[in-house]
């Protein structure tokens, strides 16, 4: 037994907004842009309080809009400064110009996405859909499954952004409604392990406004005719090389947090049951909890059901999800979005395509569940359960299901 | 012909695959691609102070009795040329 004792950690009960403000407490945030928007406000408010309070040394800047908030953040990073900002929904829709600029700039902000259905009709209830939407612009993206899970993400984030390898900008979602206001216990890691865990940040080494280092910011590459499009084709390539890296560098972030902190989250995808598994259900957040639940029962009965729960959505971790989801009959996708187009869940678009990876493919199918705050109870993920063991028999994958058109 | 660029730090530890800066000053300024160019006719030239207050990039220089034009920052616009109620200056070719 060792000798040195850790210094205690303090349990709290907190929802998951003031979890994600204590996390950027701890991880010594230097500048906070914000603009409340419903189910986000709370966070932002807790960050105003530990400012006043004087728990947290950070510059809050409340600016007019969500544009704003995102832009004045890109100056701050290009300062040298750790940054963060949360929003969601229409805040998020309005940000989108500043948004598509920040990981090309290779900009490492950290933003939480307190998850929203998006308009119309009108929302202001949980849903992925306002994270699905800006799922190809860059960002990494991982997705929470508890309280506990969002401070400690949160804070990991900014290891992942910083990482010289990496260079982007992290969304760390979490739901609205059901983690944003959901109180349950958390356990605070101490200031003096977030610290062994967290380097100083290192945010402007390759773009700065820095007078010592005086140069251009985002200039126009040219356009065709001359060596224009190719820098712009490096550039491309690089940032999907950043994103690749991500992979890797969650991996380790989740390694070190386990290894200082004491806690152990899956960092790619979670498999839940999975060892002797024949049919599989996939989640994404917070429905996770029900679904385990879900799965628990159907055990129970007999049944050789697992589940493997995305936390990583961008990078998507082709190879794990392929690796994971190998040599089952049959596959369940639960998605809180809706792809348009597809007519189906963006997430079981995603699975299907990382199958094409799998040593044996299974069946898949698509359900659909809590838009706009609606509830994904364990009852919900029992008949998908009953649904995605029909097509392990036949093997007959139907439309789509809505789990909650007829509650 | 005028040095093209310079680089303006070292900046050989930045990937060039990472994100797009620009770490070279290129020295023209508008004097240097300029096709017509100011000339002032002092004899005309009442010093009203029209052209300074037009010029878009305020190169137009108080002398004693009149108004010149700094032809290092002149882009030769002619707005000068334009709104002068002595019709004072006028836009002539640059040589070849």
């Amino acid at each position: 037994m060792s000798a040195v004792l850790k210094p205690k950690s303090k349990a709290i009960v907190c929802d998951g907004n003031e979890a994600a403000a204590w996390a950027v407490t701890l991880a010594r945030v230097d500048m906070v842009a914000v603009y409340p928007i419903t189910p986000q406000s709370s966070l932002v408010e807790y960050l105003a309080k530990f400012v006043a309070d004087g728990k947290l040394n950070a510059e809050i800047v409340d600016v007019e809009g969500e544009h704003s908030v995102l832009s004045v953040l890109h100056g701050g990073a290009l300062a040298g400064a750790r940054t963060y900002t949360g929003t969601c929904g229409p805040g998020l829709a309005f940000m989108f110009e500043p948004y598509l600029r920040t990981p090309g700039l290779r900009m490492p902000l950290v933003m939480s996405i307190v998850t929203r259905d998006t308009l119309t009709p009108q929302s202001v209830w949980g849903g992925h859909q306002d994270a699905m939407s800006v799922r190809e612009v860059g960002w990494v993206q991982m997705y929470c499954e508890t309280v506990q899970e969002v401070l400690d993400t949160t804070i990991m984030a900014y290891k992942v952004a910083e990482h010289r390898d990496v260079m982007l900008p992290v969304n760390v979602c979490h739901d609205g409604n059901y983690l944003s206001y959901g109180a349950a216990r958390v356990e605070l890691p101490t200031q003096e392990e977030v610290d062994a865990f967290l380097p100083p940040p290192a945010t402007n080494w390759h773009a700065a406004l820095d007078p010592s280092r005086p140069m251009a910011v985002d200039p126009l590459t040219g356009g065709s005719g001359g060596p224009g499009p190719a820098l712009f084709v490096r550039y491309r390539k690089g940032e999907c090389a950043g994103m690749q890296h991500a992979l890797a560098a969650i991996e380790a972030a989740h390694e070190d947090w386990a290894r200082i902190v004491g806690r152990r989250h899956a960092p790619l995808v979670e498999s839940y049951r999975m060892d002797d598994a024949e049919t599989a259900l996939v989640t994404l957040g917070s429905m996770t909890g029900a679904g385990k639940d879900a799965v628990d029962e159907a055990r129970s009965r007999g049944q050789r059901v697992g589940l493997v729960k995305v936390k990583t959505y961008r990078p998507f971790p082709v190879q794990a999800i392929a690796r994971a989801l190998s040599g089952v009959k049959a596959v369940g996708v639960v998605d809180r979005s809706v792809s348009f187009g597809w007519n189906c869940g963006p997430l079981y678009q995603d699975v299907i395509g990382a199958l094409q990876f799998a040593s044996k493919r299974p069946a898949a199918m698509s359900f659909i569940g809590g838009l706009a705050g609606a509830d994904i109870t364990t009852d919900h993920f029992g008949r998908v359960i009953e649904r995605v063991q029909a097509l392990a028999q036949d093997g007959r994958a139907g439309e789509t299901v809505w789990l909650n058109e007829k509650d | 012909m005028k040095q093209q660029s310079y680089p303006m730090f070292d900046s050989s530890q930045i990937p060039g695959d990472l994100c797009p800066i620009a770490t070279k000053m290129n020295p023209m300024l508008p004097g240097d691609w300029r096709s017509m160019k100011p000339v002032v006719d002092r004899a005309k030239c009442v010093k009203c102070a029209v052209c300074w207050l037009y010029c878009p990039v305020q190169c137009v220089v108080e002398k004693a009795a009149w108004f010149d034009i700094n032809l290092v920052t002149c882009k030769g616009c002619g707005i000068c040329a334009k709104e002068c109620p002595q019709r004072a200056i006028s836009m002539v070719e640059e040589a070849s």
